[in-house]
């Protein structure tokens, strides 16, 4: 399990900043965290001790691979879920321009004229 | 036939942007929209009750990812496609003081494409893929006024569903973690052989915290009235009435029910959380003096019922009950179209009240019904269903929640039905009250009338809830509800049916 | 905004091609090396906003602009789907790779992927060219209308 104490510490940093934070762009600092901490234990979890990198050379055979390479399916989704956490980021900051020109502040105690 | 859902919206989605690069035509784009809706609506309906399975690239099931299509996706397609054909007749009239259409219409088909693959995959990532695609697209459609509060509730939204899918991705990771397979029937076959439960366990919370972030459970519900009551008409309708139930509600249940096999405690949770959320929301809307923010509150609140049908069913399953579990789950799914046709009915109802009176605040509008007949007894029906009076949908669906919860001795449950079933009939008196009868207030240089385009949706979806109460006749039940509840409650029809074992 | 000095303006001028290169090259052997789609277009996109922070905003408003950016995203986005749909016709299932099925070619060749390039170089332009307009829109309109 100490391989992904650093996932999951990486998580809790980023939900404390997400859940305590006051300006804006430390809760956006604090959502890329948290991806960051999620990709890094969806990797760690197709990890195998002593493993290689899955790209079969010439001349190998199917059953030596299998035997030897790190888990490829992990590294898939990994990429996507970077795409993805790319576009919301994006979004969030464009979101964070426009709040700005509106409000003229960061602080999120500040932002609040939807009440009740 | 099964990747036409996704492969048309997703086609609209990237020409109508491209389009608007070279002559900017709102009608055009609107009636596009129209066309594909109807198209997708029709073709939902011809293939309802079918069962089968499509394969992505021809690859096979474990390896591949497949469309599912059994009682409860046939049912959830047909839905999805009804609202937004509605919804698109009534974009037609609404938006045609906005500018920048093509890239609204292309979001909202983006969004639709989402939906309907988070409604057909049998691929746990592939589901998180296209929830993914449905939710970004609906951060930006909710901020797309780009006035000052528009932009803080998509911010609130945004920020509320970013957590949420962080959340879902760490259960999934962690559900690869001890499983070692991403098809929702594969996993079902390994859960069954496994020993040791304990990290399917954190998997199940992760998901119920993340999927609860999405369809407004009650610790997490404070994005949805900023952002309901805050986004266009339309887009108000879409969200309320089917975004959260297809993302949160169906997406949980197919994984919980189909995928973990219901694990331990998992019902109970998804039964107190559902009873909290009628409970709280229905206390808060008593106060509200928005329209559109009361009917979002409501909106909370009725998905506190929808929540409970389906966790009574999973509690009645795992104490061996089959029957009245089904009855349990039917009374769920039931109510989930129900609160579709008759919330979009309300949202839509709302945009042409804020067009006719130019302010949403219930102390200063009055008189509809003399302004406006159509839409004022349409808005009427719409209020008497949600409430539960007895020849509408709503009374329907919500006796059979009760039945259900008595049947299986949880009188507690029922109770809490009964009594926010009141709370719901106050505060939509309220409503009545005021802006129904009484006088016509005073509206100066608006426009007197409402025109066909915003009145024709409000018919059609008031004579669904009129004609959806037959749905409790035994002959109906048993065509339209009854596979959808079998589906859910036996995982080996489920299983059998994708890897053909 | 400005642009820098004029080294950085010549050196930036004759690296881009090369830059652009790469990024295709990233791109279109996705199925034998590391990288693929995205990779490669955050690449070509990276390309852009060197030229653009060289250079300055108006020139690069008036040379590029965001328009032709826009074009290419959908335009790309549309063949991804139409090979999808070429598939349903020819192969039987949407996005099967009927190019492989008829032409194999040798293991570990450029062509041994089927469609896997021709969607691996499509997602790349969409890619970048998404990143590009996100850049400019953000940096290079800033006094953005009130509507």
């Amino acid at each position: 399990m100490f391989t992904y104490l650093l996932a999951f510490i990486l998580f809790a940093v980023g939900l404390y900043s997400v859940i305590n934070k006051r300006n804006l762009i430390k809760i956006i600092m604090g959502i890329i965290i948290m991806e960051h901490a999620v990709n890094a234990f969806l990797i760690l979890i197709g990890y195998r001790l002593s493993g290689e990198a899955p790209i079969i050379e010439e001349g190998a055979t199917v059953t030596e691979f299998v035997a030897a390479a790190v888990d490829p399916l992990p590294q898939a989704l990994v990429i996507t879920s970077i795409v993805i956490g790319l576009g919301v980021v994006a979004l969030m900051v464009s979101l964070a321009v426009r709040i700005y020109q509106h409000y003229e502040t960061f602080d999120i105690t500040e932002i609040r004229k939807l009440r009740g | 036939m099964l990747p036409l859902f996704v492969a048309i919206p997703l086609g609209l989605g990237f020409l109508l942007p491209l389009l608007e690069e070279f002559r900017e035509r709102s009608k055009l784009y609107a009636g596009a929209m129209i066309l594909e809706t109807g198209f997708l609506l029709a073709l939902s309906l011809v293939k309802f009750g079918d069962k089968g399975i499509y394969r992505m690239g021809g690859w096979p099931p474990p390896i591949g990812i497949n469309y599912v299509l059994d009682g409860l996706s046939s049912l959830i397609v047909v839905v999805i496609s009804a609202i937004a054909f509605v919804t698109a007749i009534f974009s037609l009239t609404y938006m045609s003081e906005y500018r920048n259409l093509g890239k609204f219409y292309g979001l909202f088909s983006l969004m639709l494409a989402g939906m309907y693959g988070v409604a057909l995959t049998g691929d746990v990532f592939n589901m998180y893929v296209y929830l993914e695609v449905a939710a970004i697209s609906s951060y930006a459609l909710v901020g797309f006024n780009r006035g000052p509060e528009e932009i803080e509730a998509s911010f609130k939204y945004l920020v509320m569903g970013a957590v949420g899918s962080v959340f879902i991705l760490l259960g999934i990771a962690m559900l690869y973690g001890s499983v070692g397979s991403l098809n929702i029937a594969e996993i079902s076959v390994r859960v069954s052989e496994m020993a040791d439960k304990s990290f399917i366990l954190l998997s199940t919370a992760l998901f119920i915290v993340g999927f609860g972030l999405k369809a407004a459970f009650v610790p997490f519900h404070s994005w949805l009235p900023d952002a309901h009551s805050s986004a266009p008409t339309p887009i108000s309708a879409m969200l309320s009435g089917v975004l959260i139930k297809v993302l949160g509600i169906y997406a949980l249940s197919r994984l919980l029910f189909n995928g973990l096999n219901l694990p331990e405690l998992a019902p109970q949770v998804l039964t107190w959380v559902g009873a909290g959320s009628m409970f709280i929301g229905g206390m808060i809307a008593l106060g509200q003096k928005d329209l559109k923010r009361l009917l979002a509150y409501s909106s909370v609140s009725q998905m506190g019922y929808i929540t409970l049908g389906l966790g009574m069913g999973g509690v009645l399953i795992s104490q061996g009950k089959p029957a009245i579990a089904t009855l349990a789950l039917i009374g769920g799914i039931f109510h989930l179209v129900n609160h579709a046709t008759y919330k979009s009915l309300l949202f839509l109802f709302s945009g042409g009240v804020e067009k006719l009176y130019g302010t949403r605040d219930l102390s200063e509008i009055s008189g509809i019904t003399g302004l406006s007949p159509v839409s004022g007894a349409a808005g009427t029906v719409g209020t008497l269903s949600i409430s539960g009076i007895p020849p509408f949908n709503g009374f329907w669906s919500k006796l059979v929640i009760v039945i259900a919860a008595i049947w299986g001795e949880m009188y507690p449950l029922a109770g809490i039905v009964l009594f926010t079933s009141a709370i719901t009939l106050a505060y939509y008196l309220k409503v009545q009250k005021e802006l129904f009868l009484g006088e016509v207030a005073e509206r100066a240089g608006l426009p007197g009338k409402i025109s066909p385009g915003l009145y024709l949706p409000l018919v059609i979806l008031a004579i669904c809830c009129i004609g959806l109460g037959l749905l409790y006749l035994p002959e109906f039940r048993g065509v339209v509800l009854k596979p959808a509840a079998l589906a859910l409650q036996e995982g080996s029809e489920y299983t059998k049916l994708v890897l053909g074992l | 905004m400005n642009g820098m000095s004029r080294i950085v303006k010549t050196v930036s001028r004759w690296v881009a091609p090369f830059i652009i290169a790469f990024g295709i090259y990233i791109a279109l052997t996705g199925h034998l090396t590391p990288g693929g789609g995205f990779p490669g277009g955050v690449i070509i996109a990276g390309c852009f906003i060197l030229l653009t922070l060289a250079y300055g905003k108006d020139r690069v408003k008036k040379i590029i602009g965001v328009g032709s950016a826009e074009i290419v995203d959908s335009l790309a986005s549309l063949s991804f789907l139409c090979m999808g749909l070429l598939g349903y016709v020819f192969g039987g299932s949407f996005l099967s790779n009927f190019i492989q099925a008829g032409f194999p070619g040798n293991p570990f060749g450029l062509l041994s992927g089927g469609n896997m390039p021709i969607i691996n170089l499509a997602i790349g332009f969409k890619v970048g060219g998404s990143l590009f307009v996100v850049f400019a829109f953000l940096a290079l309109f800033r006094a953005i209308e009130e509507d």
